[in-house]
């Protein structure tokens, strides 16, 4: 069984700003993940690796190809699919850990964190204790649960969008450079979280730089190469 | 429209003499799901605004809205009492000014309770209570409860709007630019008020706004209006991230980043 799969997928850039300047990313890519696989994208900077991330989850809109996401008991294609079918999809299936946390005014952390499994039908006191068990395994202290995270440093935002992002258990998962601004010690948490969800079955599409948490999650890693330049 | 579409435009137009307000504008509206729409001053949103709320009559086209029973009516071709009843009941309205909507010479419990009333509830402890539980939802502290909305501060009034309009439970909200005119502490607050009591209530709304990164926070779906048409909509997070039309490309790239 292929957990996600794209067909020719095809993204460009069109730039009215500046006269319609068209921008090729990527072209005819042809990507398979399994369950419990995790596939890291590779190829230098600005070859495209979020943008592929990104449409993965529908967040751009892919021009050409198939986005094919196993969701319930058939294929739905992200490409094409309505609004509601994407959100559906990504509701249930498909999970995604940006870079950056976009924080919601004064909703506390432990609240963005427990807001996914009460989304998913738990009931809100044990969509707490989950959330904080999650986020104190990230190491964000207790003292920060009830905080809105606007006033946390990079390193902490980031590790409550982990924890949003691996709560919800989403059987296809994309992580962007999810050990960015992370020290040793909470790249190694991450690296568990990773291998736990691999051992679950799930399927992972992850942007990753630094070599040893990128050798310690990926099982293959997936290059893409630049396009040549239209413009 | 499929068999649970709740509310549903097809081909709205109208012009006030020669400037076109709306231009072949179709709208779909799904149960619990909030819809941004956005555009510059004047590309006719709050006049959409208006014509899906049966407030303004276009010049063609129809809107149609389900009834809890699932029966589909003609929003301009119900009887005017019709009408009446569904803006009391099922519907609700928010202005960007509170004052269209409250009445400044009724205490801010009378403002909540009333709407109660119309909608049929008699009995004064009941009303009395359930304006109490609304301006603790609002944050406005009880002992507001017998002051006249003249003394409350732009920010309360708006919470205050909020209240009058939820306390009956609609299933359908039309928001033109809640946050418009307010501090932006005061603007956060509500977002994250208006973001809880919407998703804890299942209610689908139509939101007119400018401000993008409320939209973002709120809404599900995006529709972007330029001199009265809708130039792209979709994905509220695909549209601004990737937008397609030059005309979103210039809103999204205008906007600062804080």
């Amino acid at each position: 069984m292929i957990a996600l799969r794209t067909e020719a997928l095809t993204k460009s850039f069109t730039l009215h700003l500046r006269g319609g300047l068209p921008i090729p990313v990527l072209a005819g890519v042809s990507l398979e993940v399994r369950p419990g696989e995790c596939v890291v994208l590779s190829g230098p900077s600005g070859v495209g690796k979020s943008t592929l991330l990104r449409c993965l989850y529908g967040n751009y809109r892919a021009e050409s190809g198939r986005i094919l996401i196993r969701h319930r008991d058939g294929d739905v294609d992200i490409a094409s699919a309505d609004p509601r079918t994407v959100l559906g999809v990504r509701h249930e299936t498909l999970g995604y850990v940006s870079q950056f946390l976009r924080v919601v005014p004064r909703v506390a952390a432990l609240d963005i964190v427990a807001e996914v499994p009460v989304g998913r039908g738990v009931a809100p006191d044990a969509a707490r204790d989950q959330a904080a068990a999650l986020l104190r395994r990230l190491n964000i202290s207790q003292r920060l649960h009830d905080l809105p995270p606007a006033t946390f440093s990079g390193g902490e935002q980031q590790r409550v969008n982990l924890a949003r992002g691996f709560i919800g258990g989403h059987p296809v998962l994309l992580l962007d450079e999810p050990t960015a601004s992370l020290d040793g010690e909470n790249s190694a948490v991450v690296i568990a979280l990773v291998r736990e969800a691999k051992a679950r079955g799930t399927a992972i599409v992850a942007i990753c730089h630094d070599p040893e948490v990128r050798a310690a999650i990926a099982d293959r890693l997936f290059p893409l190469a630049p396009l040549q330049d239209a413009a | 429209m499929t068999p649970d579409t709740l509310l549903a435009a097809r081909g709205l137009s109208l012009s006030f003499g020669a400037i076109p307000a709306l231009a072949d504008v179709d709208i779909d509206l799904w149960p619990g799901e909030m819809l941004a729409v956005v555009g510059e001053s004047g590309s006719g949103k709050t006049t959409l605004l208006r014509v899906l709320s049966g407030l303004l009559r276009p010049d063609t086209g129809v809107v149609w809205y389900r009834d809890p029973d699932g029966r589909l009516a003609d929003v301009h071709a119900m009887p005017a009492p019709m009408l009446r009843t569904l803006h009391r009941s099922d519907w609700g309205f928010m202005h960007q000014d509170p004052k269209d909507s409250l009445r400044m010479t009724v205490s801010a419990g009378g403002n909540v309770g009333e709407r109660l009333m119309a909608k049929g509830a008699r009995h004064y402890g009941d009303i009395r209570a359930a304006a109490l539980d609304w301006l603790r939802q609002v944050e406005i502290d009880a002992g507001r409860i017998d002051d006249l909305p003249r003394v409350f501060s732009g920010g309360m009034l708006q919470r205050l709007q909020i209240a009058r309009t939820l306390v009956t439970q609609p299933r359908l909200v039309f928001m033109d630019e809640p946050t418009g005119g307010l501090d932006v502490s005061v603007q956060a607050r509500l977002l994250d008020l208006i973001r809880t009591l919407v998703a804890r209530l299942g209610i689908a709304a139509v939101l007119v706004t400018h401000d993008i990164a409320a939209a973002r926070l709120l809404a599900q779906r995006i529709a972007v209006m330029q001199r009265g048409r809708v130039v792209e909509t979709g994905l509220t997070d695909q549209v601004l991230d990737d937008p397609q039309h030059p005309y979103t490309q210039l809103l999204v790239s205008s906007v600062l980043q804080a």
